[in-house]
C-alpha cells in the first residue's frame, strides 16, 4: 500500500517537475525564488543571524556595518534578521488567503457549472454582490468591526477574491461538464460528488494551480498593503509590510535602506509568483485548447 | 435593446448596491458587543449621549426597520456623526472628496495616455522598444502602489527635490505638484497591466486574416489601424482599463497614507483604527458606490463600442 502510495506521489512530482521544466528559465528562476521565499518562511526566526526584535535604540537608522549587512531600522533592529523572520508572516498571510478562496471558489464554481439552473443563478448573483467589494475596503471593514490583525484581513481578502476565482473556474467547469466522458460516467452510475471530485476538479487542475499561484502575488501585495496601512499584522512582529511603514520616516531621514529593502523583497516575490503563474495559464490554455 | 441592456444593467447596479449596503449596514450588528458599544468605538458613553445614539439609529426597533432610517438617512446625505470629531460625516466626506478624486483622476489620466499608447506603439511593431517595453511592463506590474512610493519619494522628492514629499498643497498649480508623485505611484501597476493587455489585444487584432488581407491589398496602414486594429482591439482594451481604474479607487487609501494626503482612503483608514463607524460606514458606501458605477460604465461604452455586447448579454 505505501509503495504504492509513493510510487504514485513520485510520478506525480516527476510530472510536476516535467511542468516546471517546460516553462523555460525564467519559470524555473523564479520558482528558485519562491522556493528561497518559502524556506525562509518555514525557518525565518531560526535563520535569521540576530534576534529580530531585539530593539537598542543607540543604533537607530546605523547603516551597514560588521556583519549586519542590512544595518539597523528606526529601533536599531537588525533588519537583516527582521527580513529573514518577517518572511513567515508575509509569505503565510497570503498562502492563507490563496487556500480558502481557491478551495471556496473552486467548491462554488463546480457546484455551479454542475447544477446549472437556479443554484448557478444564485451562486452568480451572490458573486456579483461580492464583487462590489474591493479587496482592501473589505479588509478594512472587517479591520473596523472585528479589530485590526491578520486572521480578519486575511479572511475579507479570501471572500473578496472569490468573485474572480470562481468565474474563470465556472467556465472551465462548464465545459468539463458538457464533455461526453461526464455523460458517459453519469450514465454508469457514478454519483455526482464522485464524478466532480475524481474527474472535473483533477481535469480543470492546472487552471486551478495557475489561478492559485497568480492570487498568491496579488494576496501579498494586498496584505502587506494592508499592514502598511496598519490594519494587519501588527508590529513588533516582523513582516515586511509593517517595516515598510515603521521605517517610512528613513525616507526623508535619510536612511532609505530598511524600507527599500523590505519593499525589494515584496516586489521580488511577487515578479516571480506572477512570471510562474503566466507560464501556468499558457501552459494551462494550451493543453485545454 | 439598447435601452433594455442599459436598464437591465442599471436595475443590477441598484440591486447590487442595495445589497452591499445592507452589509455594511450590518456591520454594526456583527462587531463584538451591543450596537450601542460599537457606535461609541467601545468608550463609555455619558447616559445623555447613549440616549440621543439609540434615538438617532432608532435602536429599539427592529434590525430591518433601523436598516430603512439609515438606508434614507444615507441617501439625503445623512451619514451620521463621527463619534471621534463629533462633525456630520458627510460633512467630513465633503472636505476630503476632491483629494481623492482628483488623485484618482490624475492616476486614470496618466494610465489611459501612458498604458494604452505603449500598448498600442509596442502591440504594434516589434523590436527593441517592444521588448523593453514588456521587461519594464512585467516588473512594474509587481510594485505595489506603497513600495512606488518609497522610490518615487526617494529620487524624485529628496534626491532631486522636483517634487514635494507630503501633504496636499494650495492652489491648482501647487495641488497638481504635490499630487504628481501620488498619482504616478497610484498608476504604476495598473499602467503596467493595461500596457500588457493593451499591447496582446492589437497584437491578435494585427494577426488577424482580414487585417492580412487589408495590408496586403494596400491598404495605408493608418487605415488598417484604425479601422480594423484599434476598432476591434477597442473592447479588451476599454474592460481592463475600466477595471484597473475602478481599482484605483480602493488603493488610493495606501497611497494618500504614503503621501500624507488628506484624502477619503487616509480618513477610512484612520476611522478603522479608532473604530468610528459612522464614518467607516459612510465612506465604504460610497468607495462602493464609485466602484459599482465605474464597472458599469465600463460595460456601457463597451457595449457602445461593440453592440454586439448588448445582444449576447445574458445575466451571468
Amino acid at each position: 500500500m505505501s509503495t504504492v502510495m509513493a510510487a504514485a506521489e513520485s510520478s506525480a512530482s516527476r510530472r510536476g517537475l516535467a511542468r516546471l521544466r517546460s516553462t523555460g528559465p525564467a519559470g524555473i528562476a523564479s520558482a528558485a525564488v519562491i522556493a528561497v521565499a518559502t524556506f525562509a518562511a518555514a525557518f525565518g526566526p531560526l535563520l535569521a543571524p540576530y534576534d529580530p526584535d531585539l530593539p537598542n535604540l543607540s543604533l537607530s537608522w546605523v547603516g551597514p556595518a560588521g556583519g549586519h549587512l542590512l544595518g539597523y531600522d528606526f529601533e536599531g533592529r537588525d533588519v537583516l534578521s527582521r527580513l529573514v523572520a518577517g518572511a513567515q508572516s508575509s509569505m503565510l498571510g497570503p498562502l492563507v488567503v490563496v487556500i480558502l478562496s481557491v478551495t471556496a471558489g473552486t467548491l462554488l464554481a463546480v457546484t455551479a457549472a454542475w447544477r446549472r439552473g437556479v443554484s448557478d443563478t444564485a451562486i452568480s448573483s451572490g458573486l456579483n454582490i461580492v464583487f462590489a467589494f474591493p479587496g482592501i475596503l473589505l479588509a478594512v471593514l472587517a479591520a473596523a468591526i472585528f479589530g485590526a490583525g491578520l486572521p480578519a484581513a486575511a479572511i475579507a481578502l479570501s471572500i473578496a477574491y472569490l468573485p474572480y476565482v470562481a468565474r474563470v473556474l465556472r467556465g472551465a467547469a462548464l465545459k468539463e461538464r458538457g464533455q461526453p466522458y461526464v455523460a458517459a460516467l453519469e450514465v454508469q452510475g457514478a454519483s455526482a460528488t464522485a464524478i466532480c471530485l475524481r474527474h472535473v476538479v483533477p481535469n480543470i487542475g492546472p487552471l486551478i494551480v495557475a489561478q492559485a499561484t497568480i492570487l498568491f502575488g496579488y494576496a501579498m501585495v494586498d496584505l502587506a498593503a494592508i499592514s502598511y496601512l496598519g490594519l494587519g499584522v501588527q508590529p513588533p512582529t516582523a513582516n515586511w509590510g509593517v517595516m515598510i511603514s515603521e521605517n517610512k520616516d528613513g525616507l526623508l531621514l535619510g536612511h532609505p535602506l530598511p524600507a527599500v529593502a523590505a519593499g525589494l523583497c515584496i516586489v521580488i516575490v511577487v515578479i516571480a509568483v506572477n512570471v510562474l503563474g503566466e507560464r501556468l495559464f499558457e501552459q494551462a490554455r494550451a493543453v485545454r485548447g | 435593446m439598447r435601452g433594455r441592456f442599459v436598464a437591465r444593467r442599471l436595475v443590477l447596479l441598484v440591486a447590487s448596491l442595495l445589497v452591499a449596503s445592507f452589509v455594511i449596514f450590518a456591520a454594526l450588528y456583527l462587531a463584538p458587543g451591543t450596537p450601542l458599544a460599537a457606535l461609541s468605538g467601545g468608550q463609555p458613553l455619558p447616559p445623555g449621549s447613549a440616549q440621543v445614539l439609540e434615538q438617532r439609529y432608532h435602536l429599539n426597533e427592529s434590525f430591518l426597520a433601523q436598516y430603512w432610517y439609515w438606508l434614507d438617512n444615507a441617501l439625503h446625505g445623512n451619514l451620521g456623526i463621527s463619534i471621534t470629531l463629533r462633525e456630520n460625516v458627510s460633512t467630513l466626506i465633503a472636505s476630503r472628496i476632491w483629494t481623492t478624486a482628483g488623485l484618482v483622476l490624475y492616476a486614470s489620466v496618466i494610465i489611459v495616455v501612458l498604458g494604452i499608447g505603449l500598448g498600442i506603439v509596442s502591440g504594434l511593431r516589434s523590436g527593441p522598444l517592444d521588448t523593453s517595453v514588456l521587461v519594464v511592463t512585467a516588473v512594474s506590474a509587481a510594485i505595489p502602489a506603497f513600495v512606488a512610493a518609497i522610490a518615487l519619494i526617494m529620487v524624485f522628492a529628496v534626491k532631486l527635490g522636483w517634487f514635494p514629499a507630503l501633504g496636499n498643497g494650495t492652489g491648482f498649480l501647487s495641488n497638481v505638484r504635490h499630487f504628481t508623485l501620488p498619482a504616478v505611484a497610484l498608476a504604476g501597476a495598473s499602467l503596467a497591466i493595461v500596457a500588457r493587455v493593451t499591447r496582446a489585444a492589437v497584437r491578435a487584432e494585427g494577426d488577424r486574416e482580414h487585417v492580412q488581407t487589408a495590408v496586403s491589398r494596400g491598404i495605408p496602414a493608418r487605415y488598417v489601424i484604425q479601422r480594423h486594429i484599434l476598432r476591434n482591439a477597442a473592447i479588451p482594451i476599454t474592460t481592463i482599463t475600466g477595471i484597473t481604474i475602478a481599482s484605483l479607487i480602493a488603493v488610493a487609501a495606501v497611497v494618500e497614507v504614503a503621501f500624507s494626503l488628506n484624502g477619503l482612503g487616509a480618513y477610512l483608514v484612520q476611522a478603522a483604527e479608532s473604530k468610528d463607524i459612522a464614518v467607516v460606514q459612510g465612506i465604504s458606501l460610497l468607495l462602493v458606490t464609485a466602484f459599482v458605477v465605474v464597472n458599469l460604465l465600463t460595460d456601457l461604452i463597451c457595449a457602445a463600442l461593440d453592440p454586439r455586447l448588448a445582444h449576447r448579454d445574458s445575466p451571468r
